[in-house]
């Protein structure tokens, strides 16, 4: 450590103003706060801070998905070899396809990111450690990895950087990239072949719970088996189990709002019921219980992880019931009635990042109008 | 008559090193020293000259922006130095103390007998005045203003706090004469804030709305009390004052003197023996300190860990403090200091450190950042620790563009910086709120008066 730390000030000269390598100072600013928590004191304000830091914040949601991640790894060998192997049979068949997804990820999107900061000279935002993360585990293990790269650039670029980084963009950078996939590859992103590794060429059937209700079938997947992720899907979002460990640790730490996975499990939930009561002859997705909504589909995985984002997520507390809620809803009602897109929770997580500005406006004009009445009172 | 206040939201922040009960005096400095920076956006005009005498109670310089507002010596003796800084600012007065205090006789008056222009008159010209704080945008209240109400928070909730109960001790006869004269400048009540968990004799003062108040910090804070019981709206002027100076304004009527003696903490895990010290306003912060700290680099503040400005030892103790604290400096870096669950000698709010196993540990903070500045990404953790009903982030943006008219709406006449303390404390993104709130009320000052 201290070796290191005596490397670093050692070349930290060049990289300071009048230094050779000036321009590269964000450059050396992110690696060396990523290694050390630098030495800066408090120099306005309250003397003492709270240990907390953006990218302890951002570490602890990486965690958080480690569960989904390793179950995922593990089920992409699952699903492509079936019974009779071994843990890590399955574990290294998955690890091979997707640890390749992972580096491009993390290598493309922090090669923006550092290349912004070196242009634009701020300094390197860790928000792209979850980001580069959830991207790949929302995607088909079977993306060529060009498809993935591009995701990657235009949701860094255009869905983050352009609005100005970390903490400015409007819509979720994950759920860009994916949507960017979705529609510009679209037959390597749905149908039935995609969810499974080589399903063609192994033959091994890959439709997921909801392209078979779709379909008008209804599937044979136990609900044990949606529960604890034993299905197709993308990598991340199948286990239910993985992605609850994932949120019992956000809520725990108090990093993501409990209010908006609640509510977006009341309003999902409240839709589902609705759907079956009414029922239907020719869309088997009517049908299908309410509560095994919340468990196929990516939903838990989108309220938990995705839903959540501070960033573009509603930021009031009142407006987060209301954010989540609707969430919920429209979630489970693109989902049903527009069978062609069972992406439904991808779709409404980006809606509502579009109206959660608005949903806040509200919220707030509520106290305004409060203060108002207060002054009104006092005057009249 | 007697009111709860409970505050559900906030932050307790238990620090190492709190004061004992336990008091000593400071040997007289040679020095005393006035420094017109304590006033904020005072501009000072100087009334005397470097070599005049003064007794205790003579004017020294004035409020440019109201002649009225004089500033007087709290010691007897001979202005030694005027320090002057850029532009010629005033920095610092310098005053060579006197072996003894000679005090300049005001007169004893009863608060009673007299009509609030001749309570005004008497405080204005004593120096008593600066004592006299206005909401909003906390500084110095202008006497000619009437306020709607005046309030004084004898609770203090914030880390390594003075106890304004012990500091009062003997002194319960001045504390009731101030709130005597101070009741007659007002048309509404005084209010008086006390720990709701504890009675004392504050809860039997007289002519005031007792509040019990109980909740985490900043409960005891004064805005956070205006908020619950009596919301400043536009155009409200509401003053507010420390407990102790009630007590130099109460004496002030006792005995005609202007007598600036304050019991302070000197407090902080880098204090060996920390306890109360009884002081004069004035006193330099090398003769409180000397030789009671711990070895090593030092931050020494005037005031509490969060709301307190830096000293060094040249200074004197801040006008309106009753607290100095020294805490270490924390310029060292930690390696991997940002992985989840370690470095648990560090406190949070968020339970990514396992200090939350641990709610009672008395924490040795230091002065580290604890990471770098970043864009606002946390949503909710300010409302955690914000009593009062506003939204303190979409305030703190309103204020960053200086938009008037929503700051205005959103709340900026009901909070002062130290009311986003808290939330320079527990930001993850380490945003600089008291600083933000600060220029905002000032420009709001400028702007709107």
């Amino acid at each position: 450590m201290d070796f290191l730390r005596k490397q670093l000030d050692k070349i930290q000269p060049h990289f300071e103003k009048g230094g050779k390598f000036e321009k590269f100072g964000p450059a050396y600013g992110g690696i060396e706060t990523f290694l050390f928590v630098p030495n800066h004191t408090t120099k306005k304000g309250a003397h003492i801070r709270d240990g907390i830091d953006l990218k302890r914040v951002m570490m602890v949601v990486v965690i958080a998905l480690l569960p989904a991640l390793i179950f995922g790894m593990w089920n992409v060998g699952y699903q492509n070899m079936g019974d009779g192997h071994s843990f890590w049979d399955y574990f290294s068949f998955g690890a091979i396809r997707f640890l390749p997804m992972i580096i491009i990820s993390y290598g493309v999107g922090l090669g923006i990111e550092f290349a912004y900061a070196i242009f634009r000279g701020h300094s390197v935002n860790e928000g792209y450690l979850v980001t580069g993360l959830l991207i790949p585990m929302i995607m088909p293990i079977d993306l060529p990895l060009w498809m993935l790269t591009i995701s990657v650039i235009f949701a860094v670029i255009i869905g983050k950087e352009a609005f100005g980084g970390t903490g400015m963009n409007i819509l979720n950078p994950a759920l860009i990239a994916r949507a960017f996939a979705l529609f510009s590859y679209a037959p390597f992103m749905s149908g039935s072949t995609v969810w499974v590794a080589d399903s063609v060429a192994d033959g091994v059937s890959g439709e997921t719970v909801l392209g078979e209700l779709a379909a008008n079938t209804i599937p044979d997947t136990s609900v044990f088996d949606m529960f604890m992720g034993y299905m197709p899907g993308s990598v991340g979002e199948t286990s239910v189990l993985m992605i609850l460990i994932g949120a019992a640790l956000l809520l725990f730490t108090g990093i993501a709002s409990w209010r908006i996975m609640l509510s977006s499990v009341i309003g999902a939930s409240l839709v589902g019921l609705l759907f079956n009561a009414v029922g239907s002859s020719t869309n088997e997705l009517f049908n299908f219980p309410w509560w095994q909504h919340l468990i196929v589909g990516g939903f838990a995985f989108g309220m938990v992880f995705m839903a959540t984002d501070p960033v573009s997520g509603a930021q009031t507390n009142t407006g987060k019931w209301i954010y989540g809620f609707l969430i919920g809803v429209f979630a489970i009602l693109i989902r049903v009635v527009n069978p062609t897109l069972p992406e439904g929770v991808m779709m409404a997580i980006l809606l509502m990042n579009v109206f959660a500005p608005t949903i806040d406006h509200y919220v707030i004009e509520s106290n305004i109008k409060r203060r108002k009445k207060r002054l009104q009172k006092v005057n009249a | 008559m007697s009111t709860d206040i409970r505050i559900k939201k906030g932050l307790n922040i238990k620090l190492k090193g709190r004061a004992e009960h336990k008091l000593s005096s400071v040997k007289r400095s040679s020095t005393f020293a006035i420094n017109p920076t304590n006033f904020h956006g005072l501009l000072p005009k100087m009334l005397l000259k470097v070599g005049d005498k003064v007794q205790v109670g003579d004017p020294v310089f004035y409020a440019k922006q109201n002649e009225q507002i004089k500033f007087t010596s709290p010691v007897s003796g001979e202005i030694k130095e005027i320090v002057r800084g850029a532009k010629r600012k005033i920095l610092s007065i310098k005053i060579a103390a006197d072996k003894t205090d000679v005090f300049k006789d005001f007169g004893a008056k009863t608060p009673g007998n007299l009509a609030a222009p001749q309570v005004k008159e008497l405080l204005l010209d004593s120096g008593c005045w600066p004592f006299i704080k206005q909401r909003p945008y906390d500084i110095i209240a202008n006497p000619e203003d009437t306020p709607k109400s005046i309030f004084i928070s004898a609770y203090d909730t914030a880390p390594l706090a003075a106890s304004h109960v012990y500091a009062l001790t003997g002194r319960e006869k001045e504390f009731q004469t101030g709130i005597d004269a101070l009741s007659k400048l007002t048309e509404g009540k005084v209010h008086l804030a006390v720990d709701g968990n504890s009675a004392s004799f504050l809860n039997n003062v007289d002519g005031v709305i007792i509040h019990n108040v109980t909740g985490k910090h900043p409960a005891g804070n004064v805005g956070v009390q205006i908020s619950k019981v009596d919301p400043i709206n536009s155009g409200d002027r509401v003053w507010i004052l420390n407990p102790q100076d009630v007590a130099i304004i109460g004496n002030l009527f006792l005995t005609g003197k202007y007598e600036p003696t304050r019991v302070i903490a000197l407090a902080g895990s880098h204090v060996v023996g920390p306890q109360y010290y009884t002081i004069t306003q004035g006193t330099k912060i090398s003769d409180i300190v000397d030789g009671k700290l711990v070895l090593g680099k030092n931050r020494i503040i005037s005031g509490n860990p969060l709301t307190g400005a830096s000293v060094n030892s040249n200074d004197p103790i801040g006008f309106y403090d009753d607290v100095i604290s020294v805490i270490p400096e924390g310029d060292h870096y930690s390696f991997f200091g940002w992985m989840p669950f370690i470095g648990n000698n560090k406190f949070s709010m968020s339970r990514t450190f396992f200090s939350w196993l641990t709610p009672n540990k008395e924490y040795d903070l230091d002065t580290n950042f604890n990471g770098e500045d970043r864009a606002f990404v946390m949503t909710g953790e300010m409302e955690k620790v914000m009593p009062i009903d506003i939204y303190p982030m979409q305030l703190l943006k309103a204020t960053m563009i200086y938009d008037i008219e929503k700051m205005e709406n959103l709340g900026i006449y009901e909070v002062a910086p130290e009311d986003f303390a808290l939330i320079d404390f527990i930001s993850t993104s380490k945003i600089e709120a008291q600083d933000i709130i600060r220029k905002g009320l000032d420009l709001m000052i400028k702007e709107v008066g």
